[in-house]
């Protein structure tokens, strides 16, 4: 067999490949390109109430994990459904809490008044699994990745996070001031949170990471001196502190491993007609200044802590 | 002649009846239009393989503590069937004890009793008493797997007809080595293939000690579900297990087999 034909060959067809992938690539731009031309009013004009996309015509349907937790979601449960109860009652509908008050910023912007708007409750696994979904946007504090929007589609950022450092009394690291204090700690963080890649990453303990299905099972094996420390998002660190630990402390806050910003975004379908509207809504609630003064009425000085070196 | 003729024949029709059945359920699957979404959330070839090294890594908790529960259910298992089998009426307490034992253990969500046992013990901070979770995994395991292993003895020892003891007796033994020597033996034989298929729910159930935060096999492939939103990784998870337990499914069917035939030729 003549080498050099096949290999010329085999040139042929990488040539061919490369050029149908330039051909798609340039009707990908040219697509793009031609959506990007269009004037800003077109677009609010597409995300028009009635034109939207939803599970049920005429209400945006929300969703998030139950129970939801504060500073996130605040506010009783009186009247509402019962799916919100727990120990930390906050139903989602009332709207209070900084994405409860995002949620319907979001809902106002896109033309839904409070009535029209439904929650659900949705599993964080079930949010991401495939099929069709029961809501139209979910929003738990879940982190942006391009991984994971191979799964689903994410809206722009509607929050910076930040992981912070939370104890009790007693502990090791009670008295910890330093990155390098936390590194013969045992911590815990719990699963599917960027907080457990942040553990890894920045403070890369001695000991295993222990990994916990809820926080509620974290805050256990906290209490139970199973751990150390828990690793979570700085607000709901303080939350811990102030409402769900005896003798809380508040280490301190991770700084950056140096990546990309962390943010929490609205999840939607995959594929979603809803994903871009949704996105322009943020996108404009973050240069009103909507998002900020929010922040500051839900979240307020509990959104940053000391930085550990 | 014919015999083994008609074996080839049967062979034939069920490999061939397998492979219609097969193939009928590819095309059903693969035909939804929703195969695509849900191979590349639960097969995806990439998540697979990077995946792989991470959970087989954690199985190695799953096999210490399957291990280890099973060398110390076997022997308390025994003692707890005897305990029940007890008939004196002096030893009564034992026996009443025995009983609450597996009554208890045997009807009590395991889920539960390692939260109480792996939360709750260590949070009362006693001196002395560990807080490790894979400690109070291991406890958790072998109080629920020795009850119902417990019932598994006591049913080979009651499957013995009460003629053979009245036999040793008679030749002159005490209850014990009438019990030791000639009850006993013959029981284990017969609850091997029960026991066998205990053990191979304990080992599923080791996933458990996840719950207290040890990152096993399971909980691995879990945190790398969650951080990428693809299940391929629970795959990997069940194929280690089923790499594990199906020749041990097969061994229970060959000794159960075995056992059969070597009954029926005592017999003949």
């Amino acid at each position: 067999m003549d080498m050099s034909t096949t290999r010329s060959r085999i040139a042929i067809g990488q040539t061919t490949r490369m050029a149908v992938v330039v051909m798609a690539m340039a009707m990908f731009l040219a697509a793009c390109g031609g959506s990007a031309a269009s004037p800003s009013a077109s677009v609010d004009a597409s995300c028009a109430k009635d034109t939207l996309a939803l599970k049920t015509a005429g209400k945006l349907t929300l969703s998030t994990s139950a129970p939801a937790y504060s500073p996130w979601f605040q506010g009783g449960n009186e009247g509402s459904a019962a799916i919100w109860a727990g120990d930390y009652v906050s139903d989602p509908a009332k709207g209070q809490g900084y994405e409860g008050a995002v949620a319907y910023a979001v809902a106002a912007k896109l033309g839904f008044t409070a009535a029209e708007v439904v929650w659900v409750a949705t599993d964080f696994t079930v949010s991401y699994a495939p099929g069709a979904k029961s809501f139209d946007l979910y929003l738990a504090q879940v982190s942006i990745k391009a991984e994971r929007a191979e799964a689903v589609d994410f809206s722009s950022g509607y929050y910076d996070a930040a992981q912070g450092v939370v104890t009790i009394e007693g502990s090791p690291i009670a008295g910890a001031t330093s990155i390098a204090d936390l590194k013969t700690a045992k911590l815990g963080a719990m699963i599917g949170t960027t907080s457990l890649a942040a553990i890894n990453n920045i403070i890369k303990p001695d000991t295993e990471v222990a990994v916990f299905d809820t926080n509620d099972e974290a805050l256990a094996a906290l209490n139970g001196g199973l751990i150390d420390g828990i690793v979570t998002d700085v607000p709901t660190a303080f939350y811990m502190r102030d409402a769900q630990l005896t003798g809380g402390i508040i280490v301190g806050q991770l700084p950056s491993d140096g990546g990309a910003q962390e943010q929490f975004g609205f999840v939607l379908e995959k594929g979603s007609a809803l994903t871009a509207c949704v996105s322009a809504v943020v996108d404009g609630l973050k240069a009103d200044g909507t998002l900020a003064s929010l922040l500051t009425e839900w979240i307020a000085d509990k959104a940053s802590a000391p930085v550990l070196k | 002649m014919t015999a083994a003729r008609s074996a080839r024949k049967g062979t034939l029709v069920a490999v061939i009846s397998t492979l219609v059945v097969a193939t009928l359920l590819a095309i059903s699957i693969g035909s939804s239009p929703s195969w695509p979404l849900v191979q590349k959330a639960f097969f995806d070839g990439t998540y697979f393989s990077t995946s792989l090294p991470d959970v087989i890594g954690a199985f190695a908790i799953n096999i210490q503590l399957f291990v280890l529960a099973e060398i110390l259910i076997l022997p308390i298992g025994l003692l707890i069937a005897l305990a029940r089998s007890i008939t004196s009426p002096a030893l009564a307490p034992l026996r009443i004890f025995a009983t609450i034992y597996t009554d208890f253990f045997r009807g009590v969500p395991s889920i539960l009793l390692i939260y109480v046992l792996g939360f709750g013990v260590p949070a009362l901070r006693l001196p002395g008493v560990p807080s490790e979770p894979f400690f109070w995994a291991l406890v958790t395991l072998v109080l629920i797997y020795s009850a119902y292993v417990s019932e598994v003895y006591r049913a080979g020892i009651e499957s013995i007809h009460p003629s053979q003891e009245r036999a040793a007796r008679a030749l002159g033994l005490t209850r014990f080595q009438a019990l030791r020597y000639v009850v006993l033996p013959q029981a284990l034989r017969r609850v091997v293939p029960p026991l066998l298929n205990d053990f191979i729910g304990l080992q599923k159930d080791t996933a458990l000690v996840s719950i207290l935060g040890v990152v096993e096999a399971f909980k691995q492939a879990q945190i790398l579900k969650s951080a990428n939103f693809n299940f391929t990784p629970l795959m990997v998870t069940a194929v280690i297990f089923l790499v594990i337990t199906i020749p041990m499914t097969r061994l229970v069917d060959r000794l159960a087999a075995k056992d059969r035939a070597t009954q029926q030729g005592g017999t003949r």
